[in-house]
């Protein structure tokens, strides 16, 4: 495997009191579309709030192209190129589908992502641009969120729960434009509940439960028993 | 004539108000701060006019070309240094700490300054009048006013057509997702108090040239900007100057009936609105 761009080394995370993730170790590779599956409150979102600087960690428990990052603040991890599109896609509501797209070239990192490029792969943005963002639909939302999240033309994206609230029909055409979106030496991590939208997609996955990783495998080859009980937590 | 002439005269006096007003409505809408602090820093800006005039003897309006630049210092200092600290999911520490700032800042002009009333000196312009249509009106209110609209037209477009203004409002949307979209909230809340204590800095030029000031005033004019905020609807900028203008109005006419109900007659218009329509005239649309 090629040298990871981000790893995450005994990454524990809390909340007041209570402990979110422990010591949950994981590597993407460079160019890598990783998966990260597990049950409600398995602590996937928590684990990407620490990746991007969310939530405050503990020194050296995040790597990212072999630099510690565990301490910078979000916009710091942002601009060195790690972009996210969050759960429940969290658009900006004051701000026109446009604006939206805007923000996320706020980093100002040069890459084949800009405003065109966006509007090429979801020509129904630019028809909708100077609408408000809250306007969309579910589906043409989750598209802003990519393609804000694409403007930052990040190395890595990660994308959390993209298929949560969205008609089947919608999350299928997602999923089948992934694969382009995501494209050459873009490396992805996908959180997912739905476990073969997760696989279909992905090279390696990684299965939480109760905040630690219960599960390591190649997408392709890991049995459904073995999730089933790295999932559930059932012998 | 004499009712026309107060409904003009009050409308201008409403510039002063919303000049006043601007600042604490930006902050409010970029960061949910209520300011206590905004009079007292009003008048800090009058008396730093005060100090550059006196050393250097510029006209008051020339001075506002150093006193915008140490405002808008003093508001990125501020806001970096202290207010951040405060900012979070209770609302209570930022109301504390702003007190306690307006305090300490009466304190200091006083000692400083003294508690002798002071004035800028604006030579010709305080007492230049213009004929219009039967009524006088002064030039330093018509300016004041012109001045009034340009600002809020100035906040307007900068929060609607800029990269700045753009960030204002994603911060305010949403300070986690804005935060990864490369944006470090606590930069973008200081640049916007910054800005706040630009336009306060005008606002406290324009009202030492109108009236004479002391190191206590600041209370009353946190009220009037309060009152013009609430009155034309919280996150709307030509709402508050709406706000301003119904509040001056409101003085004007009071003090024509009886020249003691001046304050109260502000006040009362406030609370009838307020008792009317709670989110004030013109709330802002929630999209």
């Amino acid at each position: 495997m090629p040298d990871p761009i981000l790893q995450t080394r005994g990454l524990d995370a809390h909340y007041g009191d209570f402990q979110a993730l422990y010591g949950v170790d994981i590597e993407v590779g460079e160019g890598e579309v990783l998966a990260i599956i597990g049950a409600n409150g398995a602590g996937k979102t928590t684990l990407m709030r620490s990746i991007t600087g969310l939530l405050r960690n503990g020194p050296g428990q995040v790597a990212y192209h072999g630099q510690d990052i565990s301490r910078l603040r979000a916009d710091e991890v942002a601009a060195r190129g790690l972009a996210m599109v969050p759960e429940g896609r969290q658009l900006f509501p004051s701000l026109s589908v446009r604006e939206n797209l805007m923000i996320g070239a706020q980093v100002a990192r040069s890459g084949p992502w800009d405003l065109a490029a966006v509007y090429k792969l979801f020509p129904i943005l630019e028809e909708r641009k100077d609408q408000a963002s809250t306007s969309l639909s579910g589906g043409q939302q989750q598209m802003v969120a990519i393609g804000r999240a694409l403007m930052a033309n990040p190395d890595l994206i990660l994308f959390d729960e993209i298929s949560l609230g969205l008609a089947p029909i919608i999350i299928k055409d997602i999923y089948t434009a992934l694969p382009g979106i995501i494209g050459e030496g873009m490396s992805a991590i996908i959180v997912e509940q739905d476990i073969t939208k997760a696989l279909s997609v992905s090279r390696r996955v990684y299965c939480l439960q109760e905040g630690r990783i219960s599960l390591e495998g190649m997408s392709a080859s890991v049995s459904r028993e073995d999730i089933s009980r790295a999932y559930f937590g059932i012998e | 004539m004499d009712w026309v002439n107060a409904i003009v005269q009050g409308t201008l006096l409403g510039g002063l108000y919303a000049l006043f007003a601007a600042g604490l409505s930006l902050i409010f809408g970029v960061m949910r701060l209520v300011n206590i602090a905004h009079g007292d820093l009003i008048v800090l800006a009058a008396y730093l006019g005060l100090t550059v005039t006196t050393a250097t003897g510029m006209h008051p309006l020339a001075a506002l070309m150093i006193v915008v630049p140490v405002m808008a210092l003093i508001g990125y200092a501020l806001q970096r240094g202290l207010l951040n600290q405060t900012l979070g999911d209770d609302i209570l520490p930022p109301l504390l700490v702003t007190f306690g700032l307006s305090v300490i800042l009466q304190n200091a002009l006083l000692e400083v300054y003294t508690a002798d009333p002071q004035k800028l000196d604006a030579g010709t312009l305080e007492t230049a009048g213009v004929s219009f249509g039967g009524l006088t009106l002064g030039v330093l209110p018509l300016m004041t006013f012109a001045v009034a609209i340009a600002v809020i037209w100035g906040l307007q477009w900068t929060f609607y057509h800029t990269a700045l203004g753009r960030a204002f409002r994603a911060v305010s949307d949403n300070q986690d997702i804005a935060q990864l979209m490369g944006l470090n909230r606590r930069h973008i809340f200081g640049l916007a108090m910054a800005l706040a204590l630009g336009v306060t800095a005008i606002a406290g030029i324009l009202l030492g040239i109108r009236t004479s000031f002391d190191p206590s005033i600041g209370g009353g004019r946190l009220i009037f900007g309060f009152e013009a905020v609430i009155i034309g609807g919280l996150g709307n900028l030509w709402g508050t100057l709406a706000g301003g203008v119904i509040l001056g109005i409101a003085q004007t006419v009071g003090a024509k009936i009886d020249p003691g109900w001046q304050l109260l007659a502000g006040h009362l218009a406030f609370l009838i609105i307020l008792a009317i329509r709670p989110n004030g005239l013109f709330p802002r649309v929630s999209g």
